[in-house]
């Protein structure tokens, strides 16, 4: 009996090891571990032992039993691996495919410079106010210190609709319809982005229609210094944090006095080269304190209030930022031009 | 205004102070330098020679052999082709080894068998513009007066090796339109006195009253006339360095007389007008408005025709002049000319710039006018005409003026504190630092009490206000020396407008559904205008457009974002997805048109596009209809939207939709009709305009929590059966009321109309999902609702269960 169940696990113990796959084991298990396999077959015969023999024999054929369990434990550990390994190869796939594009829209990049500059000065306490572009030659030029006549009026060709309404040439008549909506009471904090219209002949540096932004604040002891110092972060944040700011004289008929900023050449670092004319600086936009004229049509006191006021093009911003050499492409919407601002500039 | 640095060092020392540094500090001081230009720059070794001989050329005959003394121990042989080149000529000389403009090398050369060491040049040759050339140089070489040293720098006679200075003027500082208005500006940023011209001359005892009689009509558009007689001149060059400034200043040379009314206006920035005395027969000048519809021809010998409304110089009966525009053809100073009358007057600036824009002339008299000159320079104007008309046309000046003056001239007292110059500027002055701006500045000025009290020269127009003084302490004091400070002030927190934020939150919602945002012209052609338009009105038209293409604005988006999809297609660029977000005008007969704001898209092409998983999605209506129900839910409107099969000109009649928001129509969404596509060199475009008013005028909802609920949810489908022209939109909202609150969504999973179904039907399959917040439904509860939901559907769209 004894002889039998080594021959059994002889027997068993090779079948395991041969077993291809899963099923094969698990047949060997069934054939030698089954309620109807040989082991249970030969334990049958156990009644005809003797008292001593019997625990031995009993003893010998669990260890039997054990050694064929653990070898088909261990052979079904190995084949599995075997499986998945093979599963996986079979499942592995070219990475270097293409992807499958998901549609991603962009902003315009006039939209991203105006934003951008609508954040800066919200973050400063200014709130953006927005205006008609249809306007009333009274808001356009008269409110804004430029009655009829005017020899400055001569500087802004404009499209008019009738004698006394036209399209606005600045975002400027915003600025005298809040101030005038503030009935004589400060603070007037705001910046005004929007289209403006010129009777200017389309070609790289002109638009007949283009941005501008606008910037007021009116209140108690508003200084030149505050205008300084706010086109300073403006200047700073807007291209570079080694930017340095200079003031020139210049004449705005609706500020007194007008300044115009120009920042300092970001590719010679104001040597003075190409892209600044030799003269190091860029000028960037027009300023001043708000004209007393101004102040007075719109209702405030002009011994009690003052104010600062700038004006800049966003598309002359992002002509600089980026190297923009015409500005028709920011009309023409063609897509070699919009997808190159699809990404962010994260500074 | 063009201005020679060597003609301003006339009027004040310019030592230790470069061109260049010159240009920097008046840019930051006052007034732009848009450029430095040295008309000599690359040009050397050219030098005043005397022609010696001169012969034709043997073998030539445009050609002449010269022999020309350049100074040095022998004459040079130089063949020259100009056709004025004469024996006893002075002449610029560029020698062998010089360099010319254009990096012009002169070098050794034989014409025609003959040796030429030089070049004799023409005025154009070193680079002067034609147009400044005078006339009778313009063909050929360029002569200097007999006194001219040989063998001395051409270059340096010319005035060439100047450096010029380009201001750019603002409207206000016409102050700086004139070499003594520029010199005083140097004099106070430089803190250096100005030398003004001295005006000294001798005069015959007869009198110019007696040889002209002056009276002005009209005082208000005239208040000062006044005429210097200069008799016997001799019309003829003028000297050189008189010519070298005028070149200089960018006024071609002409004659003495005509060269010295233009030289003091730039010198002074006075325009005066010389007439030949002879051909005013009456001996009178009288000013006055002109008759409507009068007649004159101007020195450019056109015939303009007057308005009453035009001041014109006359002889007591016909017009001589539009004053302060042109001169007559008739009395102008020609080389017959014996006896001169120079006229210095102030017209008034409005005057002049309604006369000069009304007629179309512009002239650099008038320029200065309309912007006011200094009345006090009249008298001194007349002086220095009648001084340089003695001086170098030989004239004898008769004594006095013949004068009409009708204006009380007088300085503008304007006084400020200085603590307001110290608050709007934010620096902190003092009297004596301010007052010594002033002096710099040559006007007067006293401190008393904290206030300064300016008397502002005639000759600064420009300074009327207390805040004009504040510009001139801050542009002298510097805008370098400015601190730098942010506004200390109560103020309200910043921030975007609830408007605001939902643009930038559709802006965001259309980039994120893959649209790319476009901006377009406003301004359209009269087609396009009321195409794609919502709702159409009169169109907005300008009243001198530049082009037909841009005359009116706009009533649709559309238009344009089809202009930008066609644009693309054309560059091989045929999928496109755009948005635009903007105003359209619509004129409701008030003052302004109505401004309001739309969104607009235009899609074609492919949507999506994964060639190598064969997934190829081209764009479809439901596409753009998709793109709007995202942005539906983003500004939490989903429930009050709906869609309405619609027709539009422009759309196509099957397949266009109108938005409806809380009852209301709001946009379209559709494919452009395919007649319309062909038109426009589209392919399938979908299209879709929405008006944002009324959205944005709706407070967005508070955005609250709902409990997640515990129990779940039970779900049923359904396949129905309905007659082909029976919307799915309208079965979902009839299975939508039916179903009662359980019912928390219904999803259209699939739609079939193939052969397997009988002609003119289709199935719809729904998923509806049944679901109690508070408890576990039961399967009764569900049959109930369900089989409401299948009668109601039954019954008011006769759909009934595919079997």
């Amino acid at each position: 009996m004894e002889q039998r169940l080594q021959e059994l696990k002889q027997e068993a113990l090779e079948k395991v090891q041969h077993a291809a796959d899963l099923k094969e084991l698990n047949d060997v298990r069934v054939a030698y571990l089954g309620k109807k396999g040989p082991i249970t077959e030969v334990l049958k015969g156990m009644g005809k032992l003797s008292a001593e023999e019997r625990p031995k024999m009993g003893a010998l054929a669990n260890e039997v039993r054990d050694q064929i369990t653990g070898a088909i434990e261990e052979k079904q550990i190995g084949l599995e691996k075997e499986a998945v390994e093979k599963q996986l190869a079979e499942e592995s796939i070219d990475v270097t495919l293409p992807g499958r594009p998901v549609p991603a829209g962009h902003a315009h990049p006039l939209t991203t410079v105006i934003e951008e500059i609508e954040d800066l000065f919200i973050s400063m306490g200014y709130t953006v106010e927005e205006g008609p572009e249809v306007e009333k030659d009274y808001y356009n030029f008269e409110a804004l210190n430029l009655p009829k006549g005017h020899p400055a009026r001569d500087m802004q060709d404009s499209f008019y609709i009738t004698e006394d309404v036209l399209l606005r040439t600045h975002t400027s008549p915003v600025q005298a319809r809040t101030m005038e909506r503030h009935a004589g009471k400060g603070p007037v904090k705001i910046i005004c982005p929007g289209k403006v219209y010129r009777r200017d002949n389309d070609d790289a540096t002109h638009s007949h229609q283009f941005m501008q932004i606008e910037g007021l604040v009116v209140d108690e002891n508003i200084r030149m210094s505050d205008l300084k110092g706010t086109l300073n972060v403006f200047a700073k944040k807007m291209f570079g944090e080694d930017r340095e700011i200079r003031l020139r004289p210049s004449f705005f008929p609706f500020t007194e006095p007008s300044v115009e900023m120009d920042i300092s050449c970001k590719i010679c670092g104001g040597k003075g080269c190409s892209v600044c004319k030799g003269t190091g600086w860029i000028e960037i936009l027009g300023a001043g304190m708000v004209h007393p004229n101004v102040l007075r049509m719109a209702g405030f006191d002009p011994e009690k209030y003052t104010g600062f006021a700038f004006g800049m093009g966003p598309e002359r911003i992002a002509m600089l930022k980026y190297g923009i050499d015409d500005i028709r492409h920011f009309y023409t919407n063609d897509d070699r031009f919009l997808k190159q601002f699809a990404r962010k500039e994260i500074r | 205004m063009f201005v020679s640095y060597k003609w301003l060092e006339e009027y004040i020392d310019l030592t230790d102070v470069t061109p260049e540094e010159l240009a920097e500090k008046i840019t930051r001081s006052g007034i732009e330098v848009e450029g430095v230009e040295v008309p000599a720059e690359g040009i050397k070794n050219v030098v005043i020679g005397h022609v010696v001989s001169c012969e034709k050329h043997p073998e030539a005959d445009k050609l002449n052999i010269c022999q020309v003394d350049v100074g040095e121990d022998e004459n040079v042989q130089i063949i020259c082709g100009a056709p004025n080149v004469a024996e006893g000529q002075k002449v610029a000389v560029a020698k062998v080894g010089a360099v010319l403009p254009g990096n012009f090398k002169i070098k050794k050369a034989k014409l025609r068998g003959e040796a030429s060491h030089g070049m004799i040049c023409s005025l154009q040759e070193l680079g002067v513009e034609a147009k400044l050339v005078e006339k009778k140089y313009a063909e050929g070489i360029f002569n200097f007066p007999q006194n001219a040293e040989v063998g001395a720098d051409a270059l340096e006679a010319l005035m060439l090796d100047d450096a010029i200075l380009e201001l750019g003027l603002t409207p206000n500082r016409a102050d700086a339109m004139s070499m003594i208005g520029v010199a005083y500006e140097t004099g106070a940023i430089l803190d250096r006195p100005v030398k003004l011209p001295d005006l000294s001359y001798d005069t015959v005892s007869e009198k110019a009253e007696d040889a002209i009689k002056v009276s002005v009509e009209a005082t208000e558009e005239n208040p000062i006339y006044l005429a210097k007689v200069v008799k016997d001149v001799k019309v003829g060059e003028s000297p050189q360095w008189l010519k070298n400034r005028l070149v200089a200043a960018g006024i071609r040379p002409h004659n003495n007389v005509v060269d010295i009314t233009n030289y003091i206006l730039i010198e002074y920035g006075q325009p005066l007008h010389a007439f030949d005395l002879d051909q005013i027969k009456t001996g009178q000048i009288v000013v006055r408005l002109a008759k409507q519809g009068e007649k004159i021809k101007t020195l450019d010998e056109a015939e303009r025709t007057l308005s009453d409304n035009h001041l014109v110089i006359t002889n007591g009966e016909e017009p001589m002049a539009i004053a302060g525009v042109m001169g007559g053809y008739d009395s102008e100073v020609t080389d017959q000319t014996v006896n001169v009358v120079i006229e210095s007057a102030y017209f008034a600036p409005s005057s002049v710039r309604q006369t000069s824009k009304e007629i179309g002339l512009r002239s650099e008299a008038s320029s200065r006018f309309e912007k006011g000159v200094d009345p006090k320079r009249a008298a001194l104007a007349a002086e220095r005409a009648a001084q340089l008309m003695s001086l170098y046309a030989d004239g004898k000046v008769l004594s006095g003026t013949s004068a009409a003056e009708h204006m009380d001239i007088k300085e503008k007292v304007i006084s400020i504190s200085l603590e307001k110059i110290n608050r709007v500027t934010g620096t902190d002055l003092s009297e004596a630092d301010v007052l010594d701006i002033f002096r710099r500045l040559q006007i007067e000025a006293e401190a008393k009490d904290g206030i300064i009290t300016v008397s502002a020269p005639t000759r600064r127009g420009d300074l009327e206000i207390e805040e004009d003084l504040i510009e001139e302490v801050a542009r002298l004091y510097g805008y370098d020396n400015i601190p730098m400070t942010l506004p200390v002030h109560e103020t309200n927190p910043g921030g975007l407008s609830p408007r605001q934020q939902k643009r930038r939150l559709i802006r965001q919602t259309m980039e994120g559904a893959g649209l790319v945002q476009a901006v377009t012209y406003s301004l359209t052609n009269q087609q396009k205008v009321t195409e794609f338009a919502l709702e159409v009105k009169t169109p907005v038209e300008l009243m001198m457009p530049m082009s037909e293409e841009r005359s009116q604005l706009r009533q649709s988006i559309i238009p344009q974002l089809l202009e930008s999809v066609s644009y693309n297609s054309a560059r091989q660029k045929d999928s496109s997805a755009f948005y635009e977000t903007g105003s359209v005008f619509l004129s409701e007969g008030g003052e302004l048109p109505n401004e309001e704001e739309h969104l607009a898209g235009a899609l074609t092409g492919l949507w999506q596009l994964h060639p190598w998983q064969g997934e190829k999605k081209p764009v479809d209506f439901y596409v753009a209809k998709g793109i709007l129900d995202t942005l539906w839910e983003k500004l939490g409107v989903t429930e009050d939207i709906r869609y309405e099969a619609a027709k539009m000109d422009q759309l196509h009649p099957g397949r266009t939709a109108a938005v409806i928001y809380k009852g209301q129509p709001i946009g379209i969404v559709g494919q452009v009709h395919p007649v319309k596509a062909k038109e426009l060199d589209l392919k399938e475009t979908y299209v879709f305009e929405i008006k944002l008013e009324a959205i944005y005028q709706e407070e967005s909802a508070p955005l609250k929590y709902n409990a997640i609920p515990r129990y779940p949810s039970i779900s049923r489908d359904i396949a129905l059966v309905t007659d082909r022209d029976v919307a799915a939109g309208t079965i979902e909202s009839v299975i939508k009321q039916a179903g009662g609150t359980l019912l928390k969504q219904v999803q259209l999973f699939d739609l079939y109309q193939g052969d397997k179904m009988e002609e003119g039907k289709k199935s719809l399959a729904f998923s509806l999902t049944y679901m109690d917040p508070e408890r576990t439904l039961t399967d009764e509860e569900v049959v109930k609702a369900h089989t409401k939901v299948l009668e109601a559907v039954k019954q008011e769209t006769g759909a009934e269960l595919r079997s």
